[in-house]
């Protein structure tokens, strides 16, 4: 668990600096990763499916990242690719190519089926936070109308 | 006095230079979009429309004078997260009215020549270590941390180099894979590291189209849909050139 935490904020920070985040920005990168990777890998761990790991996992990614653009008036999508990177079914699409290069069609198609899934998955959840943060901001809006 | 310095610049032209380089640094398109109105409604333009896609830029400001409409081509499309951040907070200085035309202009300028953040051997240096995390992450053993940093880092070089020869990026990610996949190979033949599979992996993590990806599926819900699509075919087109280059090698040994 402890390898997992420090591996995966090194790789979300490495991430920053491959894609030329402000340096500023890095060690918030790691963090968002790290938090992504550690509610995957422990839904991974407890039985729970990885499409739907992946989709919880993208959603707080992504809740997380918007709440660090406004307090640090960021563009978003800083926080966000540091974080959705380890997400990307990259293991299972390497599986589902090497069964296709072995001409083995019928397990090459299930991972490949998989994988078009779990990039669903992320893709969903993005969605759905993005959807979330607006309804959370027009109840903001709505209250402050009120108190004036 | 020379030439440059007496030239008024026009809202139009300062518009479209922080929107070429948003959309070269690799921004969503809604945000590129924002900013260019957002700069041209503060500088007092009245009725601005833009529109963007990946390899182009229309923008249009209509007021008392004649409609003014310019086009912009974008040839070259790269990762700088850096430089979108500084324009974005220009772009807000601006709307509190901080700074004159010519004074964003400079700055605009000054930006778009500015050299990445980090040098090519840093950028080297984290595409070695994040390799190297992956294979961990991805539960590979510590056993091949090494070779997956290795393999990873050389790859990433190669990816650099074949870059700027070849200039045809899917060409050069394909290069890339099959050199990777050729490392991983030779090094776990020769006793180092054990399991091929996760060192290949975690080496071919720095060229996945992160920012790509997620910006098609930001383009996408916020309604630009050609941006989304042209963005989800790049990704794509990518993953095939990556996703072959291994399966080359895989399939030759």
């Amino acid at each position: 668990m402890l390898e997992q935490l420090v591996t995966s904020f090194i790789a979300s920070s490495g991430f920053g600096i491959i894609f030329n985040a402000p340096k500023q920005a890095i060690v918030k990168c790691g963090f968002v990763g790290m938090l992504g990777w550690m509610i995957y890998f422990f839904m991974v761990e407890n039985t729970f499916d990885a499409v739907f790991a992946s989709f919880v996992a993208s959603f707080f990614i992504a809740i997380v990242s918007y709440y660090f653009a406004r307090r640090y008036k960021t563009p978003v999508i800083i926080f966000t690719v540091g974080g959705m990177i380890p997400l990307v079914p990259g293991g299972l699409a390497y599986n589902a190519m090497r069964h296709f290069v072995l001409n083995d069609y019928n397990v090459a198609i299930q991972l490949a089926a998989k994988v078009l899934f779990i990039a669903g998955a992320i893709a969903m959840g993005i969605i759905f936070s993005e959807v979330f943060n607006q309804i959370v901001r027009n109840i903001q809006l709505k209250i402050r109308k009120k108190h004036v | 006095m020379n030439n440059i310095r007496k030239r008024n610049y026009t809202i139009d032209e300062i518009c479209i230079l922080a929107g070429q380089i948003m959309l070269e640094s690799g921004a969503e398109t809604y945000r590129v979009e924002d900013t260019m109105n957002r700069i041209a409604k503060s500088f007092g333009a009245e009725y601005v429309e833009s529109y963007v896609t990946p390899t182009a830029i229309v923008f249009s400001i209509d007021g008392d004078e004649i409609t003014n409409t310019k086009m912009k081509r974008i040839e070259k499309r790269g990762t700088d997260l850096n430089k979108i951040t500084v324009v974005n907070s220009l772009s807000r200085e601006i709307s509190e009215g901080k700074w004159t035309l010519q004074e964003a202009y400079q700055k605009l300028i000054e930006v778009q020549r500015a050299p990445f953040v980090y040098s090519y051997w840093l950028q080297i240096l984290a595409a070695t270590i994040v390799s190297g995390c992956f294979v961990i992450m991805f539960r590979g053993s510590w056993v091949d941390f090494i070779p997956g940093m290795i393999t990873g880092g050389f790859g990433y070089l190669c990816f650099l180099i074949i870059d700027r020869i070849v200039r045809v990026r899917f060409f050069s990610e394909f290069i890339t894979s099959a050199i990777i996949g050729i490392c991983a190979l030779l090094l776990v033949y020769n006793g180092f590291g054990m399991e091929v599979d996760k060192i290949i992996i975690g080496s071919v993590m720095p060229l996945v189209p992160g920012l790509v990806i997620t910006n098609a599926i930001r383009d996408l819900i916020s309604g630009h849909l050609v941006s989304g699509i042209t963005k989800g075919a790049e990704a794509l087109l990518t993953a095939m050139a990556i996703g072959s280059g291994i399966a080359i090698i895989i399939g030759l040994f």
